[in-house]
């Protein structure tokens, strides 16, 4: 197994807070794996440091060996990196399709003059684009129209063009950011189905989930952390056994009311 | 109204095209309409008045052009852009006055200072946000306004006159103020032309994407800066080919031609005419341009009038006349059909 991304003993603070204070962990091919925590935990700072968004203080981040650490967002995304974000980022005045040909922006194809000129290879490259845009929006089951402003789409349809933005990237590496957030049952379920479907493609996926069923159906590793700090990393079953981990986060107390919250 | 309610992520109301006046309006002909119209009006008006007004008319709308990559597409507030104008007109001139050279041989060296000079002043003000890049900008259109007016080979307060016209074969001269006009009206269209197409590739999505969430365009591996640049050093040679054929127009260039307020008035263009589509800013440009003028009868208070008419267009239309639409075609016919074939379809 190739190993893709390798976090060595992350760091990052503001001010006095540590947020992310050693994490370490690595994630193989077709690997999916679940950061959880409580709120604050510093789960989306470390996907910031990971994605370049947030210098880290100190540790490293490897993409294949290759150290990436602290570099532009852009260049770890060329490098192999995508993700979607907690709250959507999309494009909201421009159209579903436009914003999935966000992601498929390094494919390249044409330059400026050929634009200018309407050369045959731009035709053929904006023929590409446009196709390879309604063939990631199939993949991740959205249903909608195609040619509206995303503002006018509903919150799902949303989550399901971020998420084929992220696609058409065609990274080894997907980071999700709470994509199970205000989806109902079913919804959850072909969330599951596609994250199962990505896997196929050869991609490693690594999410940030509060949904405990989801994640313990859906990941093959668990890393817990807790206060910037990693508390447990192994199978959902050893995380669930382990102390630690119950002692933080799913307390005898609050048992209850993290799984109830998550199937709400 | 709704302006107390946040509307940032509530659906417009804009509707796909239906009617057939919007369909008209949306085709793809319409340029050429507008094209054959500009070129078919000296045959109804020709004094040199009107010829005058409206040759300036067609430089004021490459001018729009141009800041509507900037502004309208990537959403780079540019209070200075009459600058890029400026470096344009003088590089023209100065060039064309000391080697006694037809206009349209300087070309490549305008060409070459508006890219310069995009990059200068971009190079270092990109990395600022919106409210700062736009005093920086207003700082340099001040900057090169006042550089020349205190530098002696551009000839100071006073400029450069009699500056050779654009090209003169034997008794054909360009510079005949109805062919003239025609040069004018048709270098301006292919600018106009090859802008809106920039708008409608992958850079020109780029540019958007940038206007939208510069922070998901990153992470899709948009290298916004680079991006941003490229705006910029557009936008900069719409500028200078509009200062090309300024020079040529007037056959002399002095520093009060780019005082703040011309820059103001091409922004107004661009946000009166619907900022980042092309059709709506060549629209702009030429109410910006020519409302002045049909209201030269009132005198003194056509101005006022001017102003009044401007306050109520955007108390009425805040998005300006024709805002860019974000519709496109649902599907390319046969492209779903046959991955329906092919079974890809999930």
């Amino acid at each position: 197994m190739t190993v893709v991304l390798e976090v060595k003993n992350l760091q990052i603070a503001f001010g006095g807070v540590k947020a992310v204070d050693g994490l370490s962990f690595s994630v193989d091919a077709k690997e999916i794996i679940a950061v959880i925590g409580p709120n604050g935990a510093g789960k989306t700072s470390a996907f910031n440091c990971i994605t370049g968004f947030y210098k880290p203080s100190s540790g490293a981040v490897l993409l294949y060996g290759q150290n990436i650490t602290g570099k532009r967002p852009a260049d770890i995304a060329a490098a192999g990196v995508s993700r979607t974000f907690q709250n959507l980022r999309l494009f909201p005045d421009l159209t579903v399709l436009d914003n999935v040909r966000a992601g498929m922006h390094l494919y390249g194809g044409q330059n400026w003059l050929d634009a200018i000129l309407h050369t045959p290879r731009f035709k053929r490259s904006e023929a590409a684009y446009t196709e390879e845009a309604h063939h990631w929006l199939d993949f991740v089951g959205y249903s909608g129209a195609r040619g509206v402003p995303i503002r006018n789409l509903s919150y799902g349809q949303q989550k399901h063009v971020e998420i084929a933005r992220a696609l058409a990237r065609k990274s080894g590496l997907l980071l999700l950011d709470e994509p199970a957030a205000g989806l109902n049952y079913t919804e959850k379920r072909d969330l599951l189905d596609l994250c199962q479907r990505i896997r196929e493609l050869g991609t490693a996926i690594v999410l940030i989930e509060h949904d405990m069923g989801l994640v313990m159906e859906l990941s093959e590793r668990i890393v817990v952390m807790n206060f910037g700090k990693e508390i447990a990393d192994g199978t959902p079953a050893e995380v669930k056994a382990n102390p630690a981990v119950i002692e933080a986060y799913l307390g005898k107390d609050d048992d209850e009311e993290v799984s109830a919250r998550g199937d709400a | 109204m709704s302006e107390n309610v946040d509307t940032t992520l509530a659906p417009r109301t804009t509707r796909p095209p239906a009617s057939p006046i919007s369909r008209l309006f949306e085709s793809k002909q319409l340029g050429w309409i507008a094209l054959a119209i500009a070129l078919l009006i000296p045959l109804l008006i020709a004094t040199p008045y009107s010829l005058n007004v409206m040759t300036t008319a067609a430089i004021f709308v490459l001018l729009a052009s141009g800041l509507n990559i900037v502004v309208g597409y990537c959403g780079l507030l540019d209070l200075g852009y009459i600058a890029f104008m400026a470096v344009g007109a003088y590089t023209a001139g100065i060039i064309a006055k000391a080697f006694d050279l037809p206009l349209i041989f300087t070309i490549p060296a305008v060409i070459i200072m508006t890219v310069l000079a995009g990059l200068i002043i971009g190079a270092p003000t990109l990395r600022l946000r919106s409210d700062y890049l736009a005093i920086v900008t207003l700082g340099f259109g001040e900057i090169t306004r006042i550089t020349a007016n205190n530098l002696s080979i551009t000839g100071g307060p006073s400029g450069i006159f009699g500056i050779p016209g654009l090209l003169k074969i034997g008794d054909f001269d360009l510079q005949e103020p109805a062919v003239f006009y025609y040069v004018t009206v048709l270098v301006v269209a292919a600018f106009v032309l090859a802008a809106a197409r920039l708008g409608k590739s992958r850079l020109g999505r780029a540019w958007r994407f940038v206007r939208e969430d510069e922070d998901a365009a990153e992470a899709m591996g948009i290298h916004t800066y680079k991006v941003k640049l490229m705006a910029y050093i557009f936008g900069a040679v719409w500028g200078g080919f509009g200062g090309i054929l300024f020079a040529a127009h007037l056959s002399a260039v002095s520093p009060q031609s780019f005082v703040f307020l011309q820059s103001a008035l091409v922004l107004m263009a661009v946000v009166l005419g619907g900022m980042g589509n092309m059709r709506g800013v060549v629209i702009g440009a030429l109410v910006i341009s020519l409302l002045p003028e049909l209201l030269r009868d009132l005198s003194t208070y056509r101005y006022l009038v001017f102003g009044l008419l401007l306050v109520v267009v955007m108390v009425f239309r805040p998005q300006g006349f024709w805002p860019a639409r974000g519709y496109e075609p649902e599907r390319m016919g046969d492209v779903s059909d046959r991955r329906l074939a092919k079974g890809t379809v999930r």
